[in-house]
């Protein structure tokens, strides 16, 4: 009796503790996600960083703040990427973990590359502190005396987002004169000074910005506003001709075909990502619903 | 010429948590162990035994006292080239096979690599465990842990053999093969020291043997003149003595032990013997047996250390078996 | 001198029979091979991260290593008796003591010549090619070595005065504060206390500089150290380790082992 009680034991101790592993994993699953879920909720109305100071996680580091200034970059990257998808309006935390990333390693020179364009640039492409791009912008050329292109981008920024060409002119000039500097600089600088709000400066500015990304996101940045402002050119040019018409006709166009049929243009017009243009009732062009092209960039 | 000497070795020990109490392990301790003979240190566990051959072998320090090995000094780094030691419970090198930790001990000898490779096949033949020279040391059950420890210290071919309990580990069978390697070494010219807690084997081996019990010297002699002291005391078995009898016995008889219907007594004096044989006769008592016991090692290690541990009592007990020793 | 040698090849066997051992490097050299990964999420920087989370993955996991390892080097002997077997030699405490060292910093050395060789390949399979400007990484790795020098030095000392987890965490400890001994001094400056801050220099000077010895980050940017500071910090790491080793000896030479 007692030797089969035993095994009988021996049997049942098994069996219930792999019930019991199996129920509480399975239950284990939902709860983690339902922490999740109440964590990202939070985390989302909350934008908080712990160690707010660059300087003291450096300190921290114990020489790894070459690894943590990557981190800190991919964290970024991340950051403003989310933000970008939930279309949000403010990115509060672009400055600071920016700031982090460059006090941890001064001379990852992407990190001011990518605030030259994102952090001055405003809502929703960016988070639309140019003042702040600009301090990290100087830090970046302190720390990295030698990397020309940190000029470029501090005028860009006088250029673009204050719409303050005198300044930006001047920078692109002290920028030409480091070594290594592209040759064009001195053009810019020239161009910026005499054609400063014109379009094509800024076609220009941004054409080297795509040029020399050093990112996906830039990159695309950069040939987004290459083809607002490509838009905005031929809508100019459209809106020229649409005055023409009226002048010539004595009564507005509603469509282009009306233009095409008088001989005023080849075919119907497209902007630059393929969708047709339209006229809008008091007789100027304007994109078509479906265009990609983002004429909110160039405010 | 002296292989060991020892002059007075002292050695205490700070014990307590803070370290605020002394304990003596060793006090003036001085041995003389002559060249080519087999010594052995006996003593209960904690008389200081280890602590000697540690000293020797300058593993721990003495307070007080010095010591020569071979006619050095103990810091004289370059005797330890002539001296073998096994440790107490050794325990090596678990990663090693048991070849590969000879050639270590060798190579710390500066033994040239075909030496060394030759020592080390032929102790490990010697002391039988060869087959497991390729076995790992973790492996290695306490026995044959002892045999290579023992193997370790005869690899540089040495004067002088330090043994801390060489028999502990072994059955009976492994016990009577390192009696008859310590005969051996002894045959070839080699001194041995060894420490033990087992009287018997020393018996058949040493030719002079130390007595320490707590830290000091309790005796020290040639082991035949300890053992051919003559009659110890006589041994006397009566059945069914009357108690008038016993009485009378138990003025003279130093031991009384009733089993049964049997009496058994020990009588010390060679010369109350006749005495007593004539009282028991007297009162009609049946003698089973009459034996006359010769002193054993034993007897003098209990009559030295005191069976109840009182090292005053021992003192008397030697003197009254009329045993003349070296007292320290 | 041959038993210096000897020992520090037993002690070097001995180490790399750790099993721990094979993990870490795994480990590391895992790692290397997801900064690969990792970098193409962030494009641009793909060989900085690189070399730095390889770096810093050779360095952390080397400072395991020379703790782990090192904490033992003494104690164990001395715990486990199998020190009467080898100081009933003719070795001297010195020689014990030294081999013993050297062995561990063997040990090191090729476990991190192993894992640079990995993060070379890494380099190698990113770009296809590699430049000269990549040997300035062996900078790096030279100062990540030194480092073990003194820990190992540093573990070695107090497994000869205390017990393997006590010696673990005053070796971490005096590794992270070497870190920050320019921060010390400058604390005590701050207070104003010329006691305090006499105090916090002393120790400044006492105690390892490790910062010294931190070069991934200028090196990752493909930067080279120079040569003054090659020499010199090799300089110090002699004299340190040489300091740590002579304190090991005193406190070996005075041991007893009951």
């Amino acid at each position: 009796m007692t030797s089969g009680g035993a095994v009988y034991r021996e049997i049942n101790v098994g069996r219930v503790c792999g019930l019991l592993l199996l129920m509480c994993f399975l239950a284990l699953v939902p709860l983690e996600q339902g922490i999740d879920q109440a964590l990202q909720a939070q985390s989302r109305s909350v934008e908080t960083l712990y160690i707010p100071s660059g300087n003291i996680l450096r300190r921290l580091s114990l020489g790894h703040e070459g690894l943590l200034a990557d981190i800190y970059w991919t964290r970024v990257v991340q950051y403003f990427g989310r933000k970008r998808l939930d279309r949000a309006t403010q990115f509060k935390l672009l400055g600071p973990l920016l700031r982090i990333t460059t006090d941890l390693d001064p001379q990852l020179v992407i990190a001011y590359r990518f605030g030259a364009v994102f952090l001055a640039e405003k809502a929703p492409g960016g988070a639309g502190q140019p003042q702040e791009a600009l301090q990290l912008l100087r830090r970046g050329i302190v720390a990295n005396p030698d990397y020309w292109r940190l000029w470029q981008d501090l005028g860009f920024i006088y250029y673009w987002d204050l719409k303050d060409y005198a300044s930006a002119a001047r920078v692109f000039q002290t920028g030409a004169k480091r070594p290594g500097a592209g040759v064009w600089m001195k053009a810019l600088a020239a161009t910026v000074a005499a054609r400063g709000g014109e379009i094509q400066t800024s076609r220009l500015l941004w054409s080297e910005i795509y040029r020399q990304a050093e990112g996906d996101s830039i990159r695309k940045s950069a040939l987004d506003h290459l083809l607002a402002l490509q838009a905005q050119e031929e809508m100019e040019q459209l809106d020229r001709l649409l005055l023409q018409y009226w002048q010539r006709k004595g009564y507005p166009a509603h469509s282009f075909r009306e233009l095409v049929a008088a001989g005023f243009l080849a075919a119907l017009p497209r902007d630059p990502s393929g969708a047709p243009y339209r006229v809008l009732t008091d007789g100027r062009a304007r994109l078509a619903p479906s265009s990609k092209v983002d004429l909110r960039l160039l405010h | 010429m002296f292989a060991v000497e020892t002059f007075d070795l002292t050695k205490d020990y700070d014990v307590g948590f803070f370290r605020q109490r002394m304990k003596r392990a060793l006090e003036r301790v001085n041995l003389r162990v002559a060249t080519g003979e087999i010594f052995g240190l006996l003593g209960p566990n904690g008389a200081g035994k280890t602590t000697t051959l540690k000293i020797l072998l300058r593993l721990v320090f003495p307070t007080a006292g010095t010591a020569r090995i071979l006619g050095r000094e103990l810091d004289d780094i370059a005797m330890h080239a002539r001296v073998g030691y096994l440790p107490e419970n050794p325990y090596f090198y678990d990663h090693l096979t048991a070849e590969e930790f000879l050639n270590y001990a060798g190579e710390l000898f500066g033994l040239r690599s075909s030496e060394r490779r030759r020592r080390a096949g032929r102790l490990l033949e010697r002391l039988g465990v060869a087959e497991a020279r390729d076995i790992p040391l973790r492996k290695f059950s306490k026995g044959m842990l002892q045999r290579v420890g023992i193997a370790q210290a005869l690899i540089n071919d040495p004067q002088l053999v330090f043994l801390d309990e060489p028999m502990s580990g072994l059955d009976p069978l492994g016990r009577r093969e390192v009696r008859d390697l310590i005969l051996e070494l002894k045959g070839e010219g080699k001194t041995v020291f060894f420490s033990t807690h087992i009287l018997s084997d020393a018996e058949m081996l040493c030719d002079q043997v130390a007595i320490l019990d707590r830290g000091r010297l309790q005796g020290c002699g040639k082991l035949r003149e300890i053992l051919a002291l003559g009659v110890a005391l006589t041994e006397m078995v009566l059945e069914n003595p009357s108690p008038e009898l016993l009485k009378e016995l138990s003025a003279h008889a130093r031991s009384l032990v009733r089993t049964g219907e049997r009496v058994r007594l020990e009588v010390p004096q060679e010369a109350d013997v006749a005495k007593l044989l004539a009282l028991a006769i007297r009162h009609g008592a049946k003698i089973v047996s009459l034996n006359p016991v010769k002193m054993s090692l034993e007897d003098y290690f209990m009559a030295q250390t005191g069976a109840t541990g009182d090292a005053a009592a021992g003192q008397e007990a030697a003197s009254l078996s009329g045993t003349k020793l070296r007292q320290q | 001198m041959r038993r210096i040698a000897s020992i520090a090849l037993h002690t070097f066997k001995e180490s790399v029979r750790e099993r721990v051992l094979y993990n870490l490097i795994v480990f590391a050299l895992l790692l290397i091979g997801t900064a690969i990964l990792f970098g193409s999420i962030s494009v641009g920087i793909e060989r900085i991260i690189l070399v730095n989370l390889g770096l810093s993955s050779i360095s952390v996991f080397g400072l395991l290593m020379a703790i782990f390892i090192g904490i033992g080097l003494v104690s164990k002997e001395i715990e486990r008796q199998s020190i009467s077997s080898i100081l009933s030699k003719p070795v001297r405490r010195a020689e014990f003591i030294l081999g013993k060292y050297l062995g561990l910093l063997l040990t090191l050395v090729i476990n991190t010549a192993i894992m640079t060789v990995g993060l070379y390949a890494a380099l190698f399979y990113q770009k296809r090619t590699l430049a000269a400007a990549d040997l300035v990484v062996l900078q790096a790795v030279y100062f990540i070595i030194l480092q073990f020098a003194l820990v190992i030095g540093l573990a070695l000392l107090f497994s000869c005065i205390s017990t393997p987890v006590l010696s673990a965490v005053f070796t971490f400890c005096v590794y992270v504060i070497g870190n920050f001994l320019a921060d010390i001094r400058w604390f005590g400056q701050e207070t104003g206390s010329a006691l305090i801050e006499k105090g916090t220099t002393v120790l400044s000077y006492l105690l390892p500089n490790f910062s010294n010895f931190n070069a991934i980050t200028q090196v990752a940017h493909g930067q080279g150290v120079p040569g003054y500071v090659l020499l010199s910090n090799s300089l110090y790491a002699l004299l340190y380790v040489g300091i740590l080793i002579s304190a090991a000896i005193l406190i070996f030479e005075k041991r007893e082992f009951r």
